[in-house]
């Protein structure tokens, strides 16, 4: 019981990360209809200057996370305008490769600069464990798991109740009909942009904690497609459920299955969960099929 | 008067079968049968490593084919290419090598069991549309490779399993230049089969699926049946890529199939143009000779900066996602519209219209 416990609650930490970063898909998705497979070397990015901030330049930690959380909206910005603003017409399948390519170009720039090996963040979290009854949580854990979730639950206030929220949700709701109300769609494409990229790096910066960081962490960008696409690719509150599913889901498997297979399985078993759950919802959990006409 | 390099001009076609002719003038037939012969020559005319290079090409040709009649011309995302080209190698690999069955027998087996693996996966496509698709077939390459990778007892695990090049008798296709002409045969065949393909009902019942699926279906066309079709039969090429890939590199393992070679496959069709069969051609041999190319410059850049060398990988990887995005930016349609663009300007030269 002891062990099903301690999985379920790594589980929950690494499936609130996994609903941060989702929610990074959701954003751009629902502004754009475009899936950002950039999205993991987001993720590496912020992680990396965040921490270069930190050990080279020696700032304080909060003043490093701020930095970075703009140099990350500035990027944002940056690729928006660059990549994807002239391709606003284009079909599905070239929007996601320039995402693609757009990964490809940031890796290969993060690891011109930054190199291959893993670096540690400086010790920000206490490291003696926290006891719950017999489930024990290191603290990095513990406040990721707070800071998403104060997050989450800013982004969904913000998305009700905001000027610039319901501008969003109006843009994704129906472009024109927007734009005919006076909305500014390109300047709703760029904050999305910029908010994705941001809570790209908050999620790169916690994971950084936990981790350390190295080249493979972009690799988050492929383990939260399931994710996104088990609560549905339009749905904030899917992508927060979703990350939880999955992640306790992958928590459990590598748990109790990926010693009788011989490991492994923990990395794919998001992929299973997601092809069985869209044979029968297809557009996910949350997910809103649209209506077709001819 | 009878000039080789004059254009076709004009459109005077009187009759249907000469709309959906193949080529449309001598002149045109007379020319592709020259690049024809020109490719059967080259052999003779290039060392091992360029023959070796268009080896390459030539298969990734026939696997980009491949790709291109299921994304391009039935609108079918599929980012799992590489792991279909696994499966087309390991099914080459335990034939030959596990049940010593011959190269011959194993090369359509080989296809028609990527064919049905392609197939199965397609199935979820009848449901699903765009993006989600896309995911699916990326679930199908991660699961395909975490099959192949924990089934050691068939696959030998991460550590792979080594192949012989085929022969016929006693002869074997162990030089460069006679794989080359193997590879390049199969490759004509899939040229005219994808050719023909689009002049037959299904090809034609593909391209309705693309361009609007429901009306596809409203006009009589049974989505179900000509989804599944079309990821077979483009699974099938792929699969024949893979066992020539596999039979040429003589060895397969697990890593060489990686989520990497489907990018890399989707940037063969996006680069050559989507729903065409030139670009699929044009577009693999880019992006195959892109790497080689690159090496070049950075051997030039390597003179004058000489730690550069250990960052050539991520130079790659740099360049590789600038020439995407640029290609995308600026020549939506890839290189066949390039090359079309090229021939539409000499068809008028020397007037501007």
């Amino acid at each position: 019981m002891t062990f099903f416990m301690q999985m379920l609650v790594s589980g929950i930490v690494v499936g609130s990360i996994y609903a941060l970063v989702a929610l990074g898909f959701v954003l751009i998705y629902k502004a754009s209809d475009a899936l950002n497979l950039a999205n993991g070397e987001f993720v590496l990015i912020g992680s990396y200057i965040c921490l270069t901030l930190v050990t080279a330049l020696k700032l304080p930690f909060l003043v490093a996370l701020a930095v970075t959380l703009g140099v990350c909206g500035v990027l944002g910005l940056l690729v928006e305008r660059v990549v994807l603003r002239p391709l606003l017409n284009a079909p599905t399948i070239s929007v996601i490769m320039a995402t693609i390519g757009l990964g490809n170009l940031l890796a290969g720039l993060v690891h011109m600069v930054w190199g291959h090996q893993t670096r540690v963040y400086p010790n920000l979290f206490p490291n003696t464990p926290v006891t719950f009854g017999e489930v024990l949580i290191t603290p990095v854990y513990l406040w990721s798991f707070i800071i998403v979730m104060a997050l989450l639950l800013a982004f969904t206030i913000f998305f009700k109740f905001s000027k610039m929220g319901v501008a969003m949700r109006a843009v994704a709701d129906d472009l024109q009909a927007a734009a005919s109300m006076g909305i500014n769609v390109k300047r709703v494409f760029a904050i999305t942009w910029a908010i994705a990229c941001i809570v790209a790096a908050v999620g790169g910066v916690l994971l950084g904690n936990i981790n350390g960081v190295n080249a493979t962490m972009s690799v988050i960008g492929l383990t939260v497609l399931p994710v996104v696409i088990l609560g549905g690719l339009d749905s904030i509150p899917g992508a927060i459920v979703g990350g939880f599913i999955i992640g306790i889901l992958q928590s459990m498997a590598g748990g109790y299955i990926d010693p009788l297979v011989g490991g492994g399985l923990k990395e794919v078993f998001p992929f299973i969960v997601v092809i069985l759950i869209l044979m029968i919802k297809p557009y996910g959990l949350f997910g809103r099929g649209g209506m077709e006409r001819v | 008067m009878k000039n080789p390099f004059v254009m076709e001009c004009g459109n005077y076609k009187t009759k249907y079968e000469k709309d959906m002719a193949i080529f449309s003038i001598k002149r045109v037939k007379i020319r592709m049968l020259g690049l024809a012969i020109l490719a059967f020559l080259f052999p003779l005319l290039a060392d091992n490593y360029v023959i070796g290079l268009a080896t390459l090409c030539a298969i990734a040709s026939i696997g980009a084919i491949g790709l291109n009649i299921l994304t391009g011309f039935t609108g079918q995302i599929s980012i799992g290419v590489g792991a279909f080209l696994g499966v087309g190698g390991y099914t080459s690999a335990i034939l030959t090598s596990t049940l010593g069955l011959s190269f011959w027998v194993a090369l359509p087996v080989a296809g028609l069991i990527t064919a049905s693996v392609g197939a199965l996966f397609g199935i979820p496509s009848l449901r699903l549309k765009g993006l989600y698709l896309a995911i699916a077939t990326l679930a199908a390459q991660f699961i395909i490779l975490f099959i192949i990778s924990r089934w050691t007892g068939l696959t030998g695990g991460t550590s792979g399993m080594v192949l012989q090049r085929p022969s016929i008798g006693s002869f074997s296709f162990m030089s460069a230049s006679s794989y080359y002409y193997l590879c390049l045969i199969i490759l004509l065949f899939t040229i005219v089969y994808a050719l023909n393909l689009f002049r037959s009902r299904t090809g034609r019942a593909f391209l309705a699926v693309r361009d609007r699926d429901v009306a596809a279906e409203i006009m009589g066309i049974n989505l179900f049946t000509y989804k599944v079709l079309s990821f077979a039969i483009s699974s099938f090429f792929v699969g024949i890529a893979g066992a020539l890939l596999a039979h040429y590199t003589m060895i397969v393992s697990p890593e060489l199939y990686s989520i990497t070679v489907s990018i890399q496959y989707l940037a063969m069709i996006l680069v050559g143009g989507l729903g065409s069969i030139l670009g699929s051609i044009l577009g693999a041999i880019f992006i195959t000779l892109l790497p080689v190319g690159l090496g070049f410059v950075m051997d030039y850049i390597a003179v004058y900066m000489p730690d550069m060398q250990n960052t050539l990988a991520a130079f790659h990887e740099l360049a590789f996602g600038a020439v995407i995005i640029l290609f995308l930016i600026f020549e939506p349609d890839g290189l066949a519209h390039i090359w079309s663009n090229i021939k539409h300007y000499f068809k008028v030269w020397p007037f501007s219209y």
